[in-house]
């Protein structure tokens, strides 16, 4: 039983990260089309900011994380300037190409200005794990799990209520309509571009703070994309949902399965789920249908 | 208020659409613009809202002035903020969003915030259907419903003119009397400025102060609405009436048609 609990835990938090991510992804996807494939880049640059600053300029690390945060809306912004801009009115796979591009760049920046060697944050959270009755769960599990879960109750928020976020709906929707309304969507693309950016670095802090930060975490973009095709690529709600339960996949597949095949189970199980689950509902758990009156 | 002088619009650099389109909307009326499909009219109310860069479309000629101001060329949001707001053809409410937030979405270019809860009411006044269906989703409305928001999002902006293309479009016609009823309504109550793209030619001169009528890019035939319900073309080509006021047989349209063909 305790080794259960410890991979649902396990598995949370795992999957809290996936759907920060996520929800990036859906952002863009929802307001452009576009599936971005820099999505774990953008995670990648987040966690090794934040890292130099606390490292090397000993920055206290909420104040880094702060900084961090400023410092990928910006990089949105550009993404969106230089690499979207000159797209507009282009098919959207030549967008999706761009995206492709880059993440190459930026992994091959990322690894010539860090080199590729596993480096971890400096013990932020207290070493003492916490007990729970018979559960053994260390601090950074719980933080982590809290700070992504409150980021994604407040995006919710947002968007549903925040006339911004109203907004940004809408433009998803119909951006013909949004732009005869006078809402300027190259504004909500930014916008857009900034919060997918934000989003995926805090990801990428928590992470660095579980596992340590190497180029690879950047294939966490990857792992998403079974994540959003399971919640409905255009679904907030089903990108948080989708996130949990593929975290949670991993670990039970991970804790239980692995054991039994000598492996590898834990990569693969989340497809398996996922082929399923498209079987029966081809738009993902919570896709949006295509309205069609009658 | 909305001058356009001899405007030429030319999509994709090569198909002509608008030759010399000229046009006056004088301020608190309700002009119609008439004509038989792929006559330009939607290009007309795109080139007004600044939609057509959007669309490939770009202006080889002519002007367009809102109050003596240029606004040919302008950004869609701009000429939004100027006053001009265009109801699109086939509606295009968000369908994912509820009725509510269409309507808020609608009064995206204000500054004035305290004010858009009472237009929200206003607009309700005017639609007391979209009260009841304030959180439905909107892409599950009827299409009369939809038209209603479709309006009501406009008014939320305050616009001080408002281009309609087509509110008629794929409604019963009880439904387009209502709806043009409430037109006429909200350019009496508000002195909103109308200006209405039509092929039910009888409904949009009935509410109309002026009307155009326009062919192959340009205006062909205009004047005060009782003139041209007058005119013998009028009658016979857009509101199907004969010499007499008696409705022509269709015997005799064929006949008419057999007739056009063989000349061109």
């Amino acid at each position: 039983m305790d080794f259960f609990l410890q991979l649902v835990i396990t598995g949370l938090v795992v999957g809290s990260v996936y759907a920060l991510v996520a929800l990036g992804f859906v952002l863009i996807y929802k307001s452009s089309d576009v599936i971005n494939f820099a999505q774990g880049e953008f995670l990648l640059v987040g966690a090794y900011i934040a890292l130099t600053m606390v490292m090397l300029y000993n920055v206290p690390f909420l104040a880094a994380v702060a900084l961090t945060l400023g410092f990928c809306v910006l990089l949105g912004l550009l993404v969106e300037r230089l690499v979207l801009r000159p797209f507009i009115g282009e098919p959207v796979i030549s967008v999706i190409m761009a995206t492709i591009g880059l993440s190459l760049l930026m992994r091959g920046l990322v690894q010539m200005i860090w080199g590729t060697d596993t480096r971890t944050f400096p013990g932020i959270f207290s070493d003492t794990p916490i007990r729970m009755g018979e559960l053994v769960v260390s601090s950074v599990y719980l933080w982590s799990l809290a700070l992504a879960i409150l980021l994604l109750v407040v995006f919710n928020l947002f968007f549903k209520y925040s006339s911004t976020g109203i907004v940004m709906r809408a433009a998803a929707d119909d951006q013909m309509a949004a732009l005869s309304m006078g809402i300027s969507v190259k504004r909500i693309v930014a916008i857009t571009w900034a919060i997918a950016a934000v989003v995926a670095a805090v990801g990428g802090i928590l992470l660095g703070n579980i596992n340590g930060i190497n180029p690879t975490l950047a294939y966490i973009g990857l792992l998403v994309l079974p994540v959003v095709i399971l919640g409905g690529l255009d679904s907030i709600p089903g990108a948080i949902v989708g996130g949990f339960t593929i975290g949670l996949l991993e670990a039970l597949a991970g804790g239980y399965l692995d054991p039994i095949f000598g492996g590898g189970v834990k990569e693969v199980a989340p497809f398996v789920v996922l082929v399923i689950v498209l079987m029966i509902r081809p738009y993902g758990l919570f896709g949006k249908e295509i309205i069609e009156r009658v | 208020m909305l001058v356009l002088n001899n405007v030429e619009v030319v999509y994709d650099h090569v198909i002509l659409v608008l030759k010399g389109m000229s046009l006056v909307v004088p301020e608190g009326k309700v002009v119609a613009l008439l004509g038989s499909n792929g006559a330009g009219k939607t290009t007309t109310l795109k080139a007004i809202s600044g939609l057509l860069k959007s669309e490939n479309g770009e202006f080889t000629d002519g002007y367009i002035e809102f109050y003596g101001e240029r606004i040919s060329g302008m950004e869609a949001e701009t000429i939004v903020r100027k006053g001009i707001f265009q109801v699109m053809e086939g509606r295009r409410v968000f369908e994912h969003l509820t009725v509510e937030e269409n309507l808020i979405a609608g009064a995206y270019t204000r500054r004035d915030r305290p004010n858009i809860r009472k237009d929200i009411d206003g607009v309700y006044e005017y639609f007391p259907r979209l009260r009841q269906l304030k959180s439905r989703t909107a892409g599950y409305l009827s299409g009369g419903e939809q038209q209603m928001l479709a309006i009501g999002r406009a008014l939320m902006a305050r616009p001080k003119l408002m281009l309609l293309d087509e509110p008629s479009l794929g409604l019963a016609p009880l439904l387009v009397r209502e709806i043009f009823r409430i037109i006429k309504q909200i350019n009496e109550d508000q002195g909103t400025t109308i200006l209405v793209v039509e092929q039910n030619a009888n409904i949009a001169l009935s509410i109309a102060d002026y009307g155009y009528i326009m062919e192959n890019g340009r205006i062909v035939l205009d004047g005060e609405v009782d003139k041209l319900i007058d005119n013998e073309d009028v009658r016979e080509f857009y509101l199907g009436m004969g010499d007499l006021g008696t409705r022509k047989s269709y015997r005799d349209v064929k006949h008419y048609k057999r007739r056009k063909r063989w000349l061109s």
